[in-house]
Order: structure tokens, then C-alpha cells, then sequence
């Protein structure tokens, strides 16, 4: 009996309170190794790609350029510098269409055929740096978040000196439906994502270092508990449950701690990345090459062949499907990201950016087109939220435009998960709806 | 511009949806009740098909010609209007005259729904309004109970007292408990009792909650709740003088607790959407039901306690949130 | 019987005494001008006089040198009044109601994509700059339409906000809703307006709006002064804008509408009465 009952404990899977479960749709692209997308015959480089102030040009039109060449310095400490994806020729310097939905200033590359790395990147021995002198090759390669939200990385790898770091989390949930990215990268970059495991634990100095996997990718979690046998690396199976892979529930399951609300995870001693960024800072650190490419899941039942690209930055959606066998029928919603959180764009003429973890696309059939109507108060939302909010009742407030119930029923605290949205039988846009509170919130708090 | 983009949708994330719609979640919690309709057909005969249809009916075509009205678009596809007559009819008597049922229906679309904007706006739960105004306007047919005559054994509907009804005549008269209120709880279970057309039958009545709360349209808390709640207020008075008071079982059983308890008190529309709150509303049911059947001048508590706590709705919810992830109980 | 009278008198009187007592001890002294002011003010509480409500705007009035010119929607008339009750000389403020300055419905102007979510300006607009091509044009959602307390917006059949001149009072809340500041502030005389609001070169704009501004200059070569032209886009001059309807044959692209013969398409408002012409 008391044996049994310690199996049942042991099997049952650390997870969080709330969540849903959409299909997860990743048998598209899950089998597909990683397959290097040809060179298209333009790169738009973004200089705005991360959280924080866009990045300054640097380079003029005409200009030479080498793989890896910085072409936009950072602006200020919570700002990365962007790099040139290829060795080319720089033909502009102006506004060109961006993923985030209107037109921002952009590097435009021609690639030459040569694909030369930069003289002045040089490789580092790991043992022979200082904390320091690692985040500072970090910044410089202009590493950010690889799952989605691009923050620098650098930034998170420097706590002040009060926030005492003492458990380090890797996410390798990868939790949104049809995203097969990270999956991919574990399973075929393994040693990468480990060196720059290693690294960042010795940088944060911290003694419990975990990876959390969600379970529908066993190969991925045997591979790395192989790996880290041996290691003080834990790597720990997560239920399978959307939004497993948000940082504060990821945080909630693998620690059972919690993020206040308004704070960060270094308010709790945890710093969270996700398995690519580990891998990006491998590069940066040992080869010393900055981010310039990145592997981005093209999926979805309108492309022909479903893959995992390795891209450079700067590669247009256009490129993209053409390199996926082109589309089978014209797109309904066209989404940079996964289908909870990521971006509706209007065409394929704009580039993939740093945090492009994916590309869906969705025929016309599938799109919802349920219309609106009116709340039963069936409370699928409540169950679904998993920051425990009442996503109707602040949706509501938020409507009318009465921002200080919204704020005081706690809208702030919105991870914009899409859960709630998800499972509303009256296809209330609860998302939309919370985030416009969000917005008359922080206007009020600007005008006072 | 592309010209691809002006046939794409743009919209907020998320992108996907479940799938689930008002009218799937409708149509389940009818489903549901077919086999509390069915039993009760089977009890009670043509006269319970009757006041079920022209419940239902009439509550479908008072809605639409109110949203006629009203210059808004008729959305009785949306099964929420039926699901009030089904719900009325289970409260009214087998042999309800068809100007009662008929009256019921359109007091419970109009005063209890449409009045305060339709659907999702209501504070009451519009079947019990309806069935609360017909016992206070017409307490003669509202109280006419008849004995089970089921379906093929050839008896007629006879009129006869309700188990509650007759412990609160023994009771007023005597002080104690009638003698032959024991035994028979299997019956009671069964459905081979007096009462109202949704009333008799908990087995059927649970088999649809089980089919419900498969389909996650219904959650335990209240339920589990208000079950609890009377099970402890009743078990309490029954432990201190057993001779007067009944047993748990004989409250679980009888009158419209199982009803109310899983069909009623559960309407989405009129109860609070936290866990929490969920559980104070079943409790508060528990409490009042128990308190008027013990005490108060009806036999029958369900419907009014509903209604009282249908009135709290609002406070508790205002008041029983669930703890905000990250902010520490009792601040913020 | 009569014990029942006495007694219940008695009670009566009892609290009449104590009611009367009450009113006297817990009086709030309160300007009679205030209150006077209050009654004159027109009560929609609509908050453009920038107090809170009419009753904080009659407090103010009477507190200190406050213009007596905030409220657009009580008119010249409420001016009058106001100057009367705190004895003071008002000079009257022209009178100035809101214009949708676009054209661009549904069938005239082209539709980006197709919106799914909020039927909010504000919201759409947050999706990849809004569902309308013209960066400036309505969007025909309805946000200025629900927070006009005069209820003198009509949203057309085919997406296109219109305001009633008649009901219009000048209070500026749709101006403030708007996302795309498509509404402007005209005087109420003059009925002559350019209706468009994009900056776009003229052979951009001819792309997505049939009604769309060119900047042709064709309008203020015909009625110089009447018309400027600012980066592609026309304005009437108001201050000069007696002539400004000669223009109106002229225009190629028929953006610029004279109110007294007619609101835009698909509107169902009726047109104003064309009012005796002023000097210029």
C-alpha cells in the first residue's frame, strides 16, 4: 500500500492550477529534423526586435558587410545590438513592413554568395571568462529570448546585487499548439543547449538548475535525462497542459513558487530561459558568433510540407512557404507564433524576427467565425485562467470603460495566455477585451 | 498591398478556438433531462406531456415574440428558452390546467429574462420566478398532488399530499413526525412518489447531472454543496429530537431537493462564477432550504431558498474572488 | 377608534416637530446662486466644461472668475442665463459642433482586412493599424457613436460614421474617442467642409478611396482663400468659407460636400435647412 501510493505520488506530474487543453497539432512538423532554409535573395533586418529601445543603425547605404557584422547598436542597457545575417551588400536603410503591424526602420542586406563570418568575431575559452566578461559577449551577440518574447538576455542574466539567484529553469515546454522548435533543438542540439546550460549556471551562480519538458515529448526528455545523468542539471516531465510553458507557471510547477504580481521571477529568487536562448549563448560566448539565425516551425493545414526551418533573420514569410513546397489553397489567417499568442499578419512581405518561433498557417475553414453573443456566465473561463483571474468580469468593466474596477479586479495581472478566449461558448473576445482595460489603465496612470 | 490580404482575418490572439458554443452547452443540459422527462411522462401520464410541451413551447414562442418586439434579432435557436419551460414544467404539478403552464411560461421569459436584457442578464433564475408567482397567485392548483399512476397500470391520476406536505400537516397538528413516513425511500429514489413533474425521480434526475458533469457543463461545487449543507442542518435537528424531525435521506429524497440541487441552483446565468462563491451559494441553499422546511409556513423550501441566494449573487461574488496568482491572501 | 386617531395625530405631530427642527440645526448653507445655476445648466453631466458634472461646474461657476463659456451643449441661451444669475457681462463663443471628415465607406474605400474581434475603433485599430487602407479614414466601428450622450451619431449601413449638426453640441467626447482623430471641431455656420482626412500623396490615396482627397489644388484655385493645402490634403478656411461651395463642382473626386443639400451617402439624416446667407 505505502509503496504503491509513493508511485502514484512519483507519477503524478508537477504541473499548475488552471489551463486547458487545446490539440496539440505538433504531429506536423514534431518528426522533422531541422532542415537549413536556402538563402533568400534580400534579408530585412528589423532594428526593432526585442523588448526594450530598437536598435540605432550603424551602416550606410552600399556599404560591405560580414555575416555577423554589428549593423544596429544597442540604445541603452535594456536594448541589444542586431547583426547582419549574411556577408553582403547593404541596399537601405529605411521603413519597411514588421511583423508587429506597421512599418518600422529596417536594415535591407543583398547577400553574396560567400557567407563569410566577420574577422573580428573571435571563439573564448568558457573556463577562462569571468561572470562578467560572459554577459558582456552575451549582449554584444545580441541574445534575447528565443521563445516568443525576445528580452534580453543580458538584462536577465544581471540581477542587482540584492536579488540573490538560487534556482535556474530552462523551458522546454514549448506549450503552444503546432510549434515543434525547441522539441527539435533538443533532440538534434543537445550539447548546444547544455554548454550554454552550464554556462549561465556558472555566470548566476546558482545550485538547482532544472530543464522542464512537457511529457508529449518523451524522446526529447529521455535524451536529456540521459545527457544530464551525472550533472546536477535535473530534468523534470511536466503535465501536459497550455500555458505549461508561461514563465510563471512553469515557475509555479517546477518550484511551487509564485511571481508576485507586479514582479519578476529574480523577486523569488528564480531566472527562467528558454532552451534556445541557452543554445544562442553557447554561440555567443564560445564561438563568439551573435544571434543571426534561428529554427522556426512552418506548419499548418494550408502549407504543403510542413517543416522546421533553420532561418536567418531577416528572411521573408514569402521565402519561407516557398521553402515549404508553397501553400495548398489561399490562407484564412496568416499568424507569426503559435495560435494562442502569436501575431495575424496582413501578407507575407515581412521578414522573420529574433522571436519568430513559428509560422501557421490557417486555411479558411479553420478560422472561428462563431459571432459574439452574450455572456451566460459559465465560468469556463474562471476554471481556465491560470492566474486564478474572473477574465468576464474584467472583460466586462474593461468595455464599458470603467478602467479602475478592471484594475482592481486585478487586470494588470493578465498573462494574455488566450485560455480564457479559447473556451467561451458565446466567442466573447475576452483577450482583446482584457488587454484594451490594460491599455486604459496604464493611459490613466500616464495622465496622473 | 497584397491582394491576398483583403480576404485574410486579422483578429487579437488567440487564433484558435474550442469549438464550444452556447447552443452545444444548451442542448447538452436538454439532453440531460430526458431521462427525469421520460420517468415523469412514466409516473404521470399525458397530463405531464402536456404541461412539458406547452411549457416549453410556450417559453420558445414567448421569447421570440418579446425579442420581436424589442426590435432584436430572435435567437430562440439557442436553446436557452426551451431549457426554462423544461424546468418550469419539472416544477409544476402533473395536472397543472394548460392556462397555468401557459402562464407560467410567459411570466418566466418576460419578468424573469427579457426584462432585464435577456440572456445572461437575469439575477433570477427565470423558471423558479415563474413557479414562485404561480404558488403565491394560485396556491390551490400549485398544491394539488397526485399519486403516481404509472404508464399501462391502468390506474388514474389520484389526488394526494406530497411526503413533505404530509409531515408538516403531522407536525402542525401534532408536533410529531407522521407514522407512516418511514420506509419507502426506495420508492422515493425510484420516483414512485407524489409530487412535482421533476421532482419524483432522483435516479433519473442524477443520471443526467452524472452526463453533465461529464461534459464539464456542470462543476461539483454546488451541488456537493447545498447536498452537504442539508445533510449537515437536517442531520442536526434530526439527531436532537428524531421523532419530529426527518431523517437526511428522507430531505435528499423528497420534494425538489435533487432538482434544485443539480439543475436549479446550477443555473450559470444566476449563480457566483468563483469556486468559492459556487460553494457559499450551494450552502446557503442547504441552510435555507432546510430552515423552511423545518420552520417556515411551506413545506417546500427549494425554490425560495434559490431565489434568496440568487439575490446574494452579486455580493458574493464581489466579495469571494479567488486568490489573484501572485498576490498573498488577505492583500491586494 | 378615536384612540387610534389621537394616537397616531400625535405621532405625527410629534414627527413633523422633529423634522422641522432637523431641516433648521443640519442646513447646508448653499448659494442660491448655485442652485440656480444648476437648474439652468442642462443636466447631461457630459463633463466638457472639464468639472465634474453640471453641478461641479455651477459650483465653480460661483466659487471664482471661471468662463462662462464651457458648456457647448447649453448654447448661447444657458450663456445668457448663467450672466444673468452672477450678474456679469457674457460674450457668447461661436458655437462649434464635430465632423466625421471622411467619405470612405465600406463601397468607397478599400478594406484592409477582414477584422474579427471588439466592434471598437479603438480595439481595431490595434490590429495592424485597422482594417482600412486610408491610415486617416473612419473605421465605422461605432466607438464615437456610444459616447455621444446626445445621440446624434449615425453609423451608416455601410460603415461610416455621420454626426447630426442639429444634435451635435459641441462637447468634443467623440473627438477624444476617436483613434484615428477623423472627427474635427467646425463652426456650426459653416457648412462647406473637405471630407477627408489622409495625408497620402494623391495617387496613393487614389489607390484605396474613390472620395478621396488628391491634393489637386483644383478647390483653392477656383475660391482662393476658401482653401488650403497642407502635405496632399485640402482644408476649408472657415474663416473665409463664404464662397468655399463654388468649389464643389470642381473637385474630381467629389470629397468636398456642402451639409445644407445633403449628408454624406447612406446617411438617413435629413439635411439642414439651408440658413439665410451671412455676411461675409
Amino acid at each position: 500500500m505505502c509503496a504503491a501510493h509513493n508511485r502514484l505520488t512519483e507519477m503524478k506530474m508537477k504541473t499548475f492550477a488552471g489551463g486547458i487543453h487545446p490539440p496539440d497539432n505538433k504531429q506536423w512538423s514534431a518528426h522533422k529534423a531541422i532542415e537549413d532554409c536556402p538563402m533568400p535573395a534580400e534579408l530585412i533586418v528589423p532594428l526593432a526586435q526585442h523588448i526594450g529601445a530598437p536598435s540605432v543603425p550603424c551602416v550606410a547605404v552600399g556599404q560591405q558587410v560580414f555575416k555577423g557584422q554589428e549593423i544596429g547598436s544597442a540604445k541603452g542597457f535594456v536594448s541589444v545590438p542586431v547583426h547582419a545575417p549574411t556577408s553582403g551588400e547593404i541596399v537601405a536603410v529605411e521603413n519597411r513592413p514588421h511583423p508587429w503591424g506597421t512599418s518600422l526602420p529596417a536594415v535591407v542586406i543583398r547577400p553574396d554568395a560567400e557567407d563569410r563570418w566577420s574577422p573580428e568575431l573571435q571563439p573564448a575559452e568558457p573556463g577562462e571568462l569571468s561572470p562578467e566578461q560572459i554577459v558582456e559577449k552575451v549582449r554584444q551577440a545580441g541574445v534575447v529570448g528565443m521563445g516568443g518574447a525576445a528580452f534580453p538576455a543580458h538584462v536577465k542574466m544581471s540581477p542587482p546585487p540584492e536579488k540573490q539567484i538560487n534556482t535556474l529553469i530552462f523551458n522546454g515546454v514549448e506549450c503552444e499548439p503546432y510549434l515543434t522548435a525547441d522539441h527539435r533543438m533538443m533532440l538534434e542540439e543537445p550539447e548546444r543547449i547544455l554548454q550554454g546550460v552550464a554556462l549561465l549556471q556558472y555566470v548566476l551562480g546558482v545550485e538547482r538548475v532544472v530543464i522542464g519538458i512537457e511529457a508529449n515529448k518523451p524522446d526529447a526528455i529521455a535524451l536529456m535525462t540521459e545527457m544530464c545523468a551525472g550533472t546536477p542539471v535535473e530534468v523534470i516531465s511536466l503535465e501536459v497542459k497550455y500555458p505549461q510553458g508561461a514563465e510563471k507557471q512553469l515557475i509555479a510547477a517546477v518550484a511551487g513558487l509564485e511571481v508576485p504580481s507586479g514582479g519578476l521571477p529574480m523577486d523569488i529568487g528564480v531566472a527562467v530561459h528558454n532552451v534556445s536562448t541557452a543554445a544562442a549563448v553557447t554561440d555567443a560566448v564560445v564561438y563568439g558568433r551573435p544571434l543571426i539565425e534561428r529554427v522556426c516551425t512552418v506548419t499548418g493545414p494550408a502549407i504543403r510540407e510542413p517543416k522546421n526551418l533553420r532561418i536567418r533573420i531577416g528572411t521573408l514569410l514569402s521565402h519561407l512557404i516557398d521553402a515549404c513546397g508553397g501553400l495548398v489553397e489561399e490562407p484564412g489567417k496568416i499568424i507569426l507564433g503559435g495560435p494562442m499568442m502569436g501575431f495575424a499578419q496582413l501578407g507575407f512581405d515581412v521578414p522573420a524576427i529574433r522571436g519568430t518561433s513559428g509560422l501557421l498557417l490557417l486555411r479558411h475553414e479553420d478560422v472561428a467565425l462563431q459571432p459574439e453573443g452574450p455572456c451566460i456566465r459559465c465560468a469556463r473561463c474562471v476554471q481556465a485562467c491560470p492566474i486564478n483571474l474572473l477574465p468576464t468580469t474584467i472583460a466586462a468593466y474593461a468595455r464599458r470603460d470603467l478602467s479602475s474596477e478592471a484594475a482592481e479586479y486585478c487586470a494588470m495581472d493578465c498573462i494574455e495566455c488566450g485560455s480564457c478566449s479559447y473556451v467561451c461558448p458565446a466567442a466573447i473576445p475576452l483577450v482583446q477585451a482584457v488587454r484594451y482595460g490594460k491599455a486604459a489603465i496604464l493611459a490613466k496612470k500616464r495622465k496622473a | 498591398m497584397n491582394k491576398v490580404s483583403q480576404q485574410l482575418y486579422l483578429s487579437s490572439s488567440p487564433h484558435i478556438h474550442s469549438g464550444e458554443t452556447t447552443a452545444k452547452v444548451m442542448r447538452a443540459v436538454l439532453y440531460s433531462l430526458v431521462p427525469a422527462c421520460a420517468v415523469a411522462v412514466y409516473f404521470f401520464g399525458l397530463s405531464a406531456l402536456l404541461v412539458l410541451l406547452l411549457a416549453t413551447f410556450g417559453c420558445m414562442a414567448t421569447e421570440a415574440v418579446c425579442q420581436r418586439l424589442m426590435g432584436q434579432p430572435v435567437t430562440i435557436a439557442d436553446g436557452s428558452a426551451a431549457i426554462t419551460g423544461v424546468l418550469l414544467a419539472l416544477n409544476l404539478p402533473p395536472t397543472s390546467p394548460w392556462w397555468l403552464t401557459l402562464l407560467g411560461a410567459v411570466i418566466a421569459i418576460v419578468i424573469g429574462k427579457q426584462v432585464y436584457g435577456g440572456l445572461g442578464s437575469n439575477p433570477f433564475n427565470p423558471a423558479l420566478v415563474a413557479r414562485v408567482v404561480l404558488l403565491i397567485s394560485f396556491p390551490v392548483q400549485m398544491t394539488t398532488w397526485s399519486a403516481p399512476a404509472p404508464l399501462g397500470s391502468g390506474l388514474d391520476l389520484v389526488t394526494t399530499a406530497t411526503p413533505l406536505g404530509t409531515w408538516k400537516n403531522a407536525v402542525m397538528l401534532t408536533g410529531q413526525a407522521p407514522v407512516e413516513m418511514q420506509g419507502g425511500m426506495t420508492q422515493y429514489f425510484l420516483g414512485n412518489m407524489p409530487g412535482c413533474i421533476g421532482e419524483v425521480s432522483a435516479l433519473a434526475l442524477l443520471l443526467g447531472a452524472a452526463y453533465l458533469l461529464y461534459r464539464r457543463i456542470l462543476t461539483w461545487h454546488i451541488p456537493a454543496a447545498f447536498v452537504g449543507s442539508v445533510v449537515l442542518f437536517s442531520g442536526l435537528f434530526w439527531l436532537i429530537n428524531p421523532a419530529k424531525y426527518p431523517s437526511p435521506i428522507f430531505h435528499l429524497l423528497t420534494g425538489g431537493l435533487v432538482l434544485g440541487a443539480f439543475y436549479m441552483a446550477t443555473d450559470m446565468v444566476t449563480t457566483p462564477v468563483s469556486p468559492r462563491g459556487m460553494l457559499l451559494f450551494g450552502a446557503g441553499c442547504g441552510l435555507l432550504t432546510v430552515l423552511i422546511r423545518l420552520f417556515g409556513g411551506y413545506p417546500e423550501g427549494v425554490s425560495f431558498a434559490i431565489l434568496l441566494m440568487n439575490a446574494s449573487t452579486p455580493l458574493i461574488d464581489r466579495y469571494l474572488r479567488p486568490r489573484t496568482f501572485g498576490v498573498q491572501a488577505g492583500k491586494g | 377608534m378615536f384612540a387610534a386617531v389621537l394616537s397616531l395625530g400625535f405621532i405625527g405631530m410629534i414627527a413633523a416637530v422633529a423634522l422641522g427642527l432637523a431641516a433648521k440645526k443640519f442646513a447646508v448653507e448653499v448659494d442660491p446662486r448655485e442652485l440656480a445655476a444648476l437648474e439652468v445648466l442642462p443636466g447631461v453631466n457630459c463633463g466638457a466644461c472639464g468639472f465634474p458634472g453640471c453641478a461641479g461646474y455651477a459650483k465653480a461657476l460661483v466659487a471664482g472668475a471661471v468662463d462662462l463659456n464651457l458648456c457647448p451643449p447649453g448654447g448661447a441661451d444657458v450663456v445668457a442665463k448663467l450672466a444673468r444669475i452672477l450678474g456679469v457681462e457674457a460674450s457668447v463663443a461661436a458655437r462649434e459642433i464635430a465632423v466625421v471628415v471622411c467619405q470612405g465607406d465600406n463601397r468607397r474605400a478599400q478594406v484592409r482586412y477582414r477584422y474579427l474581434g471588439l466592434e471598437d475603433c479603438t480595439a481595431a485599430q490595434r490590429i495592424a493599424g485597422g482594417p482600412k487602407t486610408c491610415p486617416g479614414g473612419c473605421l465605422g466601428l461605432g466607438s464615437c457613436q456610444r459616447s455621444c450622450p446626445f445621440d446624434a451619431i449615425e453609423i451608416t449601413v455601410d460603415g461610416l460614421a455621420v454626426i447630426s449638426r442639429e444634435k451635435c453640441t459641441g462637447c468634443r467626447k467623440c473627438v477624444a474617442v476617436c483613434p484615428r482623430n477623423v472627427i474635427r471641431m467646425t463652426p456650426y455656420d459653416a457648412t462647406v467642409h473637405v471630407l477627408c482626412n489622409s495625408n497620402d500623396k494623391g495617387a496613393v490615396v487614389r489607390k484605396y478611396c474613390q472620395v478621396g482627397c488628391i491634393g489637386c489644388h483644383i478647390c483653392q484655385k477656383t475660391v482662393p482663400g476658401a482653401y488650403k493645402i497642407d502635405n496632399s490634403l485640402a482644408t476649408v478656411v472657415y474663416e473665409h468659407s463664404a464662397d468655399a461651395d463654388e468649389a464643389i463642382a470642381k473637385c474630381p473626386t467629389k470629397c468636398i460636400r456642402d451639409f445644407t443639400t445633403g449628408y454624406p451617402d447612406g446617411s438617413r439624416l435629413m439635411p439642414a435647412v439651408p440658413e439665410k446667407p451671412h455676411a461675409a
